[in-house]
């Protein structure tokens, strides 16, 4: 079995394994569209302030849905990998002909060909919102595809965390972290009207800033080359960083079985 | 019954102090919303009509005082539940004298857990140059408050947990509060609401206590009374629904 079909059916089994649990289904799929719904209608008049980017509140919070998805979901695919190890399934796997890189990339595939479903879902609910997606049909690739790099780099991060520890609590542990990274972000305001000084330095020096004014860009502009160079080049970085971790993890934990 | 009252209060807060899986979830997103808010919004307060004298950061502190307030009662309900599901309440049943005690101690523990996740809140809001207007009177009235948004919260998710004895009934729990607080004027007062959110707002409950907060923490009691007019009752037909689902779960 060449390892292109390896990963297409542990991707497979990992797709599969989480489309069972509903009720994590549906709160990653519910949550989103819900945040976005209560924070669009909470602050829309904020979408008055002088220099604010967007014509309505919503249109600025479009984008958050993919990257709370991705988080969800990512994460989930990481605890279930988690769990795998916890039950020695993994162990097992690794007595197969498998290889190392197809296992890893699988159980990321499965993750991402979930939250491509579910970007489906935020687009058209987002769009009911009345949202206006400003780089038209051709965007909508694009702006789920740097949603899904998204993904691949907090599952990645995740994935790390899950063979290293080799405990589903201990990925579970680790949301607090992701959701602190997304507050202290540009996820509510744009940099430039942050007034606090603190506040809008960490924003500038969280990854996830760069992830969300890409995706943003697409929805409120169209199409900015550099808001979306920016977003794929550190969404990349940050998941070539944590796949080269991950591997040394991976060998790590065989090793040690 | 205060034994029973304060051996449930003992354990649980033992349990939530020395388990960071407990601890840190409870503490971090009371942080995570205030500076999150209160950090990145405070531009808000330059929004034509905005007219909340202490600031931003002091009008997102009321919202992240009740809202942990409330949502740490859905933590202990999560406990309670998680206590069924492996076995120890039911001896705790078989041993306590007087069942009600069990109710009253997981309120109390509720109770001590959300005053030191406050506290930091409120450090933090200091350090961040929240501005607080109102004395020492108008500060214990905000803390009753925020007390009986707190008991409401755990005798809510109490008698859920009571009926249903399983983690799975986690967002049943949770949903029914996490959409009370957020469909009320979290981000902007009331007056600058528009829409469905407005009309949601204006007969939330939860509108009523953020209000009465941030009214005392400008050293105001306008709305006050309200607050306390809607937050006793409630209070009192929650611990209603809490206690005849201690009946349930007698007899369950």
């Amino acid at each position: 079995m060449t390892t292109l079909r390896q990963i297409a059916v542990l991707g497979r089994r990992a797709f599969m394994r989480s489309i069972r649990q509903p009720g994590q289904l549906a709160f990653a799929l519910v949550f989103p569209l819900f945040f976005l719904f209560v924070i669009a209608s909470g602050l829309d008049r904020a979408s008055a302030l002088p220099g604010f980017p967007a014509d309505s509140y919503v249109d600025f919070m479009f984008a958050i849905p993919f990257v709370h998805g991705a988080l969800f979901t990512a994460l989930n695919s990481a605890i279930e990998l988690g769990r795998d190890i916890d039950t020695g399934f993994l162990n097992r796997l690794a007595l197969t002909p498998a290889r190392g890189v197809a296992i890893m990339l699988g159980n990321l595939a499965g993750g991402v060909a979930l939250v491509l479903i579910q970007f489906a879902i935020y687009f058209v609910g987002g769009t009911l919102l009345g949202a206006d997606f400003h780089a038209g049909l051709l965007g909508i690739p694009v702006l789920f595809a740097l949603a899904a790099m998204g993904a691949l780099a907090i599952g990645a991060v995740s994935m790390m965390v899950a063979l290293r520890t080799g405990s589903p609590e201990a990925v579970q542990g680790i949301f607090p972290l992701f959701f602190v990274a997304l507050f202290l972000s540009s996820m509510n305001m744009p940099r430039n009207l942050i007034q606090t000084d603190w506040f809008r330095w960490i924003a500038t020096l969280n990854p996830v800033s760069y992830l969300i004014e890409g995706l943003r860009s697409l929805v409120v502009v169209g199409w900015n080359l550099q808001a979306l160079a920016t977003g794929f080049a550190i969404t990349s970085a940050c998941v070539a960083v944590s796949l080269y971790f991950s591997a040394g993890a991976f060998r790590a934990r065989l090793t040690r079985t | 019954m205060t034994h029973v009252a304060f051996a449930i209060a003992f354990r649980t807060l033992k349990k939530s102090f020395t388990n960071l899986s407990f601890l840190l979830p409870s503490l971090m997103f009371p942080l995570i919303f205030f500076v999150g808010f209160a950090g990145a919004l405070s531009r808000v307060d330059q929004v034509p009509g905005f007219d909340y004298a202490p600031g931003y950061e002091t009008f997102q502190f009321a919202f992240v005082l009740l809202q942990s307030a409330a949502m740490a009662g859905v933590f202990t309900g999560f406990g309670i539940a998680q206590d069924f599901e492996r076995g120890f309440a039911r001896r705790l049943m078989i041993a306590a004298p007087r069942r009600s005690g069990i109710v009253i101690g997981y309120s109390l523990a509720t109770i001590v857990r959300w005053l030191l996740n406050t506290s930091f809140v409120f450090a933090l809001g200091l350090l961040m140059g929240m501005d607080v207007l109102g004395g020492p009177t108008d500060l214990a009235a905000l803390l009753a408050l925020g007390l009986t948004v707190n008991v409401i919260g755990t005798l809510w998710a109490a008698g859920v947990a009571l009926r249903l004895r399983s983690t799975q009934a986690g967002p049943i729990m949770q949903f029914p509060i996490f959409l009370l607080i957020f469909l009320a004027p979290v981000f902007v007062p009331l007056g600058l609401l528009t829409g469905w959110i407005r009309s949601v707002a204006s007969v939330n409950p939860f509108t009523a206590f953020l209000e009465g907060a941030r009214s005392l923490l400008a050293g105001s009691t306008e709305t006050v009374a309200v607050a306390f007019g809607i937050a006793i009752p409630l209070a009192l037909l929650f611990a209603l629904w809490s206690f005849t689902g201690l009946r349930a779960a007698e007899r369950g």
